[in-house]
């Protein structure tokens, strides 16, 4: 609805003798060039790495999907890989795990940590020592906790079993059946990861105006309705954005399953998509193979990304 | 009394509410204790166990005899001295080329305010979009080979430190945290004569330590984490990390051995944890959403 202009510059023309003088104009030049180089000079380091390690791997990972390197020479190869990754039956098989893994890691990751931050925020005693609790596990190095999970697991003398033959349980195989060793790495992922999440809706629920409970009190709600009626319309931002966190990171999982059933499990029921990728790329030097696959996970998840940062946006607002 | 919360005063302040408040407590208190901590303790005393003991069903809770040598056989086995400097060197080189680096960008995106700057910041976030594990492949070729300078990365710690100054969300978090610094102070700063350096070291570093804390812990924390990277970059295992270089060993050591070098590789992260867990946990809190 602006008024028409015929300039093309976003800045107004100014007319020929009514601008400062040119003396006061290429001052003014000189000075924003020289902040502009130093500004410049403040961001080359940081822009050198990204475009080394971020940039041009972004573009390389869009052409590698369509070549093809053998033995030092690179063709064009079009949609082959794409192709010879959608006949792989490991493809295949591998996306049933992640979907499964993505399923049994919501359920648990999403679900536990939630309840978990309800039941904290309730207390008013213990609430930092119960809050660090839950936050150790993040702290840890992978390893550590991968190897401590491998030895509870342990068929022999594992502390689960044990728990479970006291409870006059039927003893599991864990991480050595197809049946349950999905769900096994599922639960040493959720005890390492879930300590931040926690924290988060703990924050929000802090955030969480009283009346507003006490409003659904006078109108005879009892605990369940509460928390369905408030608790969660009033975190549903922070729960929807954690929820599409948990789906990207989740679906990009590795180094859990890696650890504990060296990738694949057994009968490769562990193997999930990036681990797919590891194995293209660094077991059968197949990089076009690889960079394939991670543009079909890539496409996957553009999806839920831009979701993400659409709602995180909003949230800013 | 603090904020009311899905449990109303009324309710608690009654005795029964009392009763079952301090009851659930306990049980709530006790089972996180042996559901997060149970584990380290775990840990740290089968690390002192004999090897007999340690494979017994049911574990026992305190171990019988001590063997505080099993420590120290499996420090000097594993050369953990030497995992441990590594990981260091690495962790701290990281977060030095982070401040440095990270600093002066999100320093100049937010306040010399560059032409090209938002293309720049918009490039950097877009990073974010892009799932980390698929860029893995592509960046592993890059550094084998690097282009412009021709260099092999492998097994030099650049490998670890240039890329971890491409953490987009550190410099957004930066970016925001100077924003909130007002205009006047920086231009009371330029009228003194102060050059955009001297301003960034005298006025805006002191104000931004919080977030400083809280950028230099998420750094450390993500070297000391991470396992596919250096796994791949850093094969030769005297460069190894504490992740990597525990992994390649686990196979041919005592368990109880390998318990005591999971402790001992615990330990630093935990501890640097115990003493900033005010600021790790307000940082997180406050930056992790707006991604």
């Amino acid at each position: 609805m602006s008024a028409p202009t015929l300039s093309t510059s976003d800045k107004p023309v100014q007319p020929p003798h009514h601008g400062p003088p040119p003396e006061a104009r290429r001052e003014a030049f000189v000075r924003s060039v020289r902040r502009n180089l130093s500004a410049h000079s403040f961001l080359i380091g940081a822009v050198l790495c990204f475009a080394f390690f971020s940039w041009y791997p972004m573009v390389r990972e869009f052409l590698l999907a369509f070549q093809k390197t053998e033995g030092g020479k690179t063709t064009w190869v079009g949609l082959d890989n794409l192709d010879y990754v959608f006949h792989d039956p490991a493809f295949w098989q591998a996306w049933r795990n992640t979907l499964l893994f993505t399923a049994l890691a919501l359920l648990l990751g999403f679900l536990v940590p939630f309840v978990i931050a309800i039941v904290i925020n309730e207390f008013r005693h213990a609430q930092g020592y119960l809050r660090l609790l839950v936050y150790l596990p993040v702290m840890l190095p992978p390893v550590a906790s991968v190897l401590l999970f491998k030895y509870f697991y342990d068929p022999g003398y594992g502390l689960f079993n044990g728990v479970l033959h006291f409870l006059h349980l039927p003893e599991q195989q864990w991480l050595q059946s197809t049946s349950t060793a999905m769900l096994s790495v599922v639960i040493a992922a959720t005890w390492m990861n879930m300590g931040g999440a926690t924290l988060i809706y703990l924050a929000a629920l802090q955030g969480i105006p009283g009346e507003l409970y006490e409003a659904a009190e006078l109108d005879g709600a009892g605990l369940l309705r509460k928390i369905w009626h408030v608790t969660i319309p009033q975190t549903r931002l922070i729960l929807s954005l954690l929820l599409l966190m948990q789906i990207i990171a989740t679906m990009q999982v590795f180094t859990e399953p890696f650890l504990l059933t060296n990738g694949a499990g057994p009968e490769g029921s562990t193997t999930t998509v990036v681990y797919l990728i590891y194995q293209y790329a660094f077991n059968f030097n197949n990089y076009g193979g690889a960079a394939a696959l991670g543009l079909v996970l890539l496409v996957l998840l553009a999806g839920f990304s831009a979701a993400y940062v659409r709602l995180s946006r909003d949230s800013e607002s | 009394m603090a904020e009311r919360t899905l449990i109303s005063p009324a309710q608690l302040g009654r005795p029964r509410g009392k009763a079952v408040y301090w009851g659930v407590l306990t049980l709530v208190v006790l089972l996180f204790t042996l559901v997060f901590l149970g584990p380290l303790y775990w840990m740290v005393t089968g690390g002192l166990k004999t090897a007999q003991e340690f494979a017994e069903s049911p574990p026992t809770t305190v171990p019988r005899s001590f063997h505080p040598e099993n420590y120290s056989h499996a420090w000097n086995v594993m050369q953990l001295s030497k995992l441990l400097l590594n990981t260091l060197y690495y962790a701290f080189g990281a977060l030095a080329f982070q401040l440095v680096l990270d600093v002066a960008a999100a320093y100049s995106l937010s306040k010399l305010r560059p032409v090209f700057g938002k293309v720049i910041l918009g490039m950097m976030l877009a990073t974010l979009m892009i799932p980390a594990t698929v860029l893995v492949v592509p960046q592993y070729l890059t550094v084998l080979d690097l282009p412009v300078f021709q260099r092999n990365l492998l097994n030099s710690p650049w490998v670890i430190w240039l890329p971890s100054v491409t953490n987009a969300f550190n410099i957004f978090l930066l970016k925001r945290f100077f924003d909130s610094i007002p205009r006047e102070l920086l231009d009371a700063a330029s009228i003194d004569g102060a050059s955009p350096l001297r301003t960034l070291r005298s006025v805006v570093l002191p104000i931004s330590r919080p977030i400083l804390g809280v950028v230099s812990i998420f750094a450390i924390v993500g070297v000391w984490k991470d396992f596919l990277w250096p796994m791949l970059t850093l094969p030769d295992p005297n460069k190894q990390t504490l992740n990597v270089g525990i992994y390649s060993l686990a196979q041919g050591v005592p368990e109880n051995w390998l318990v005591a070098a999971l402790a001992m590789a615990s330990a630093p992260t935990l501890i640097i944890f115990l003493i900033f867990q005010r600021n790790i946990m307000s940082g997180l809190t406050a930056g992790s959403l707006k991604g």
